[in-house]
């Protein structure tokens, strides 16, 4: 399914992330989802939660730039070797590229999240 | 609209007579009446009778700011201390101040300056002009005062402040024009936005802005503009060389024109000391024609800007300054490549990515410069997409090595992460120890 996904512009220094999950902390809003990707000087968190909306309003408060994407999660019942490179197959079949993805595998199944060029027909492709 | 037209239309190859006749007649009066510049010229020996055309003037030694206060207050003055009828100063923050002396014929030519611009503005007798310029030492108020004047307009001398005061006459005699600095009349037209009493376009008369004594943006222009409902003019000048109106725009907007005439211009490497090639930016150099009281020879203002020698629609074949570009004391020599921060400042202002706030680092490791930008993200244009930002990243590094001639390591940063200062903004950082 399609869901909602921010991401927010860290500057690469001690204390950052201490500070943007500090302030979700306070505000009583829970991460469902979260992953780091980083550049020399810069960082971009990408997180998923429980209150988009308010989580957006008070990051922007605290002058911390944010952004929502869609993205496609996908909910794998099916935690097996080979499942996740058939829904990549799909994917790469019909030319859709991935821009990022990340993947974590709980009691009840892997979960999967992908941001990627054509997010309807990824959604499309991978509820058949 | 010319007030000397006859002037300010002349042929090129006539002006270069008219300029040359009088340099030759200038370097001789300072020589003869100065010592200041006697001994300079002897210094580099160069004697007056070398003076034959304004092509010779890169023969003659330059002078400086800190050759005014060396010699204040009467060692470069020219004329006998009867013939002055006025002073002024400029508002030295350190130490003295410069104090400059005009004769009679002085604060004639100075008015017709500031006469030429207020016609180019389209300003005539019919007008009421509003000079909210401080008057006193500081040449704004008397300096725009006798310009409107010369030209038979209606002068209102408010002077500068008391704004609910200025309001009040402006609506009440149906100003026309004001004269006052850019950043004045951004706070009056706020304050005549925000009283209940006054809407513009029906209580307010105003036409024309004569806006000078600090440098202004494209977009002040713009918001003055609306905000007013005027056209808002440039008008030049510095107290060293006379005050407001050694030049000023026309109905183009498209440069300050320089009155040459009465004030020979140059550009140079700030560095060399060289004249740069028409229409190359550097440092902008006076020499007053005409001047009595305290003439200047080659006098560094320090500004950066260039010069545009083409002709202008409106007619005038004076030469056009473009915008005061920085100051050539904040120059910065990076890996042999003279870098100014306004130029960095203005490639980062063409990507609307970034909210303008930057810093540059210069640093010295293994015997190498080091050149370090940083910007700041405008958060409303963060879209969450790394390979965005890297792309971003690139083109302005590659915008900046072809603006700059050198590379810089950009670094993108948090919206509000780079610190500010409550003053002047300080914007360069340079830890090479020499």
């Amino acid at each position: 399914m399609i869901i909602e996904q921010l991401s927010i512009f860290l500057n690469n220094s001690i204390g950052r992330l201490s500070e943007v999950t500090g302030v979700l902390g306070t505000e009583g809003i829970n991460m469902k989802a979260f992953t780091l990707s980083e550049s020399s000087d810069f960082g971009l968190l990408r997180i998923i939660t429980d209150d988009n909306e308010k989580a957006v309003t008070v990051l922007k408060r605290h002058g911390f730039a944010i952004s929502s994407s869609k993205v496609v999660f996908i909910d794998l019942q099916d935690d097996t070797p080979g499942s996740l490179s058939i829904i990549m197959k799909r994917i790469s079949d019909l030319g859709i590229s991935v821009e990022s993805m990340y993947a974590f595998s709980t009691a009840d199944g892997a979960k999967v999240v992908i941001q990627a060029d054509d997010i309807e027909r990824c959604n499309k492709i991978l509820m058949k | 609209m010319y007030y000397n037209e006859e002037i300010e239309t002349m042929s090129r190859e006539e002006l270069h007579r008219l300029q040359s006749e009088r340099l030759v007649r200038i370097v001789k009066y300072t020589y003869d009446n100065v010592e200041f510049y006697r001994k300079r010229m002897d210094e580099h020996h160069v004697a007056p009778s070398d003076i034959k055309s304004v092509d010779d003037i890169s023969k003659l030694p330059f002078m400086t700011k800190q050759d005014l206060r060396d010699y204040y207050p009467y060692g470069t003055f020219a004329a006998p201390a009867e013939s002055i009828v006025r002073f002024h100063a400029s508002s030295g923050t350190t130490g003295k101040p410069i104090v400059a002396g005009y004769t009679q014929n002085d604060l004639d030519c100075w008015s017709e300056g500031v006469a030429r611009c207020l016609t180019a503005y389209g300003l005539s007798h019919k007008d009421i002009i509003q000079v909210s310029y401080g008057y006193g030492l500081f040449t704004g108020g008397l300096g725009a005062h006798d310009g409107a004047h010369r030209i038979g307009a209606a002068t209102l001398p408010t002077s500068s402040g008391n704004t609910s005061k200025q309001i009040m006459l402006m609506k009440d005699l149906g100003s026309t024009a004001l004269c006052c600095t850019p950043s004045y009349a951004l706070f009056l037209a706020e304050s005549l936005e925000n009283d209940p009493d006054t809407d513009i376009s029906r209580d307010i008369k105003l036409k024309v802005g004569v806006f000078g004594a600090e440098p202004w943006t494209e977009n002040m222009r713009k918001e003055l503009e609306s905000k007013l409902r005027i056209k808002a003019y440039d008008i030049y000048g510095l107290t060293e060389v006379s005050g407001p109106g050694v030049g000023g725009e026309c109905e183009c907007q498209d440069g300050t024109h320089l009155w040459e005439d009465m004030f020979y211009p140059e550009i140079i490497d700030p560095v060399s000391l060289q004249p740069v090639p028409h229409g190359n930016r550097g440092e902008l150099v006076f020499t007053t024609l005409l001047k009595e009281g305290m003439p200047v020879i080659r006098y560094r203002t320090r500004d950066l800007t260039y010069l545009d020698y083409s002709r202008c629609k409106c007619g005038r074949t004076m030469v056009r300054m473009g915008k005061i570009l920085g100051r050539s004391d904040d120059m910065l020599i990076v890996r042999g490549v003279n870098v100014f921060p306004s130029t960095v400042e203005s490639v980062i202002m063409e990507f609307p990515e970034f909210n303008g706030q930057y810093f540059i680092t210069v640093d010295r490791v293994n015997s190498t410069d080091t050149f370090d930008v940083d910007v700041e993200l405008r958060p409303e244009l963060y879209n969450g997409n790394m390979s965005g930002i890297l792309k971003l990243k690139d083109a302005l590094t590659w915008r900046m090595v072809s603006v700059l001639g050198i590379k810089p390591a950009v670094h993108i940063a948090e919206p509000g992460s780079i610190e500010r200062s409550m003053g002047k903004a300080k914007h360069v950082m340079d830890k090479r120890k020499f």
